[in-house]
């Protein structure tokens, strides 16, 4: 347990935050090593040779691959501050939501990438998302964890600031207060949590580097 | 007695999502009733229970539904501490399952989907890519048993075991449907191969697929089904 623990990750990156969150909310001190995603490191490559991505933890020098299974990892070896519910009825609900959360939550960044008919069906499929959040994921509850977070409030982060950011860029209001009141409130309440507060990525600097990425993959896509 | 404890499972035959609910509930030896549903016609009760996505399978414990096939056997694992438990003690070691549990259950199989549902050059593309998963498969197996793969029986199968069986167990039946083998799996993926060969010869497996001629039809017409939409 005293064994060091590392984390490879980019500091723009939802997935890489969805790790530093849970660390910080359990206390566990660790050292952060940012990749250049276009320069991987050898360790990086060594550590996830299956899918060659981030966020990697490496503990005791062993390494754990997946955001959400890096979760339940860290849950597991630090049980202090859970993020998970005790009893298996309420952990299988929160599963549920990490499921869907990794399965619908790319429709966004698919809403980021592309234009036209591409784009327009990931719009639909972003809304139908938010739509099922709001009217199931939610109710009664100020944050999905009930009284304070949990691991799916941390799954939904990138709805919180990332999504924002999608839709200033793209200029389409997908998550409008009026419609999705719930949802609304819970950003508000989970970006005041101060954990999440101290580890927000700077939106204005996300949004210079998001702006830069779309109109490099737009061009080239135009070229392709 | 009667409702606390009941257990029941709806689902559709020819899933394997419902598939690795009922090997998980056999393997641990616990009684429920099962409701067949039908897709086309779903009932009111399955709408209830999963109104987010509406689809099987649906486990239901003492009246509340808990979905999503991975989920499901978690809960499963959580609730039942009898016979075999799917998930090891370690920490580390369950993440490598679950990690592995997922690829086959997102990279693999979406891609063997395709092949069934697809020709000509999209099915080029989907062989291409379930040979590649097959390989990284392989090593994977290798890094969760560094010490080599334990003799299987119904006491020690895990979650990944279940994963397997119910992904892989239909291969002979889509070989029948395409009337070719696309992958040799025995060639490819030997470790994976006589780990499925392994679990199909156990009883409670044995005893919990379809007919291969059922699964046959099935599988042939989602095929149709699928280039006829593709082909409109």
């Amino acid at each position: 347990m005293g064994e060091e623990v590392k984390l490879h990750g980019t500091w723009a990156s939802p997935f890489s935050c969805r790790v530093i969150w849970a660390l910080k909310l359990k206390g566990i001190p660790y050292e952060y090593i940012e990749e250049d995603l276009s320069n991987k490191s050898s360790q990086l490559l060594q550590h996830n040779p299956v899918h060659k991505k981030i966020p990697v933890l490496v503990h005791g020098g062993k390494a754990t691959c997946e955001s959400m299974i890096i979760l339940e990892y860290v849950e597991e070896m630090w049980p202090q501050n859970p993020l998970l519910p005790t009893h298996p009825c309420e952990r299988a609900d929160a599963r549920f939501w990490i499921k869907f959360a990794e399965e619908k939550g790319p429709a966004m960044w698919t809403v980021y990438r592309t234009s036209g008919e591409e784009q327009e069906k990931a719009v639909k499929d972003t809304l139908e998302m938010l739509r099922a959040i709001e009217a199931h994921g939610l109710v009664d509850k100020k944050y999905f964890g009930g009284d304070k977070i949990g691991i799916v409030d941390i799954a939904f982060g990138q709805i919180a600031q990332w999504l924002g950011v999608i839709e200033d860029i793209v200029g389409v209001k997908l998550l409008e207060a009026h419609k999705f009141p719930r949802l609304h409130a819970w950003i508000k309440n989970f970006k005041e949590v101060p954990i999440i507060k101290e580890n927000l990525p700077d939106r204005d600097e996300m949004m210079v580097l998001f702006k830069h990425f779309r109109e490099m993959l737009l061009t080239s896509s135009r070229d392709s | 007695m009667a409702e606390e404890n009941k257990v029941s499972l709806h689902g559709f035959f020819a899933s394997p999502y419902v598939r690795r609910v009922e090997l998980a509930l056999k393997f641990k030896g616990i009684p429920y009733e099962y409701v067949e549903e039908d897709l086309k016609n779903k009932s009111s009760l399955l709408l209830k229970y999963n109104p987010v996505h509406k689809k099987v399978p649906v486990l239901v414990h003492n009246g509340k539904p808990i979905v999503e096939s991975l989920v499901i056997l978690e809960y499963i694992d959580e609730t039942w501490k009898n016979g075999p438990q799917f998930l090891p003690e370690d920490p580390y070691k369950r993440a490598q399952i679950r990690f592995w549990a997922s690829f086959v259950h997102q990279q693999v199989f979406q891609n063997m989907v395709l092949i069934l549902k697809t020709d000509g050059e999209a099915q080029e593309k989907a062989v291409k890519e379930v040979s590649e998963k097959l390989s990284l498969l392989e090593e994977g197996i290798k890094s969760i048993f560094p010490e080599g793969i334990p003799i299987i029986d119904q006491e020690n199968v895990g979650l990944l075991d279940i994963v397997i069986v119910s992904t892989f167990s239909s291969y002979k039946a889509l070989k029948e449907v395409l009337g070719l083998e696309l992958i040799d799996l025995e060639k490819t993926s030997p470790l994976l191969f006589s780990r499925l060969k392994a679990l199909l010869e156990l009883p409670v497996v044995e005893g919990a697929l379809p007919p291969h001629e059922k699964v046959v039809g099935a599988l042939k017409f989602m095929r149709q089904n699928a280039l006829n939409s593709a082909s409109v």
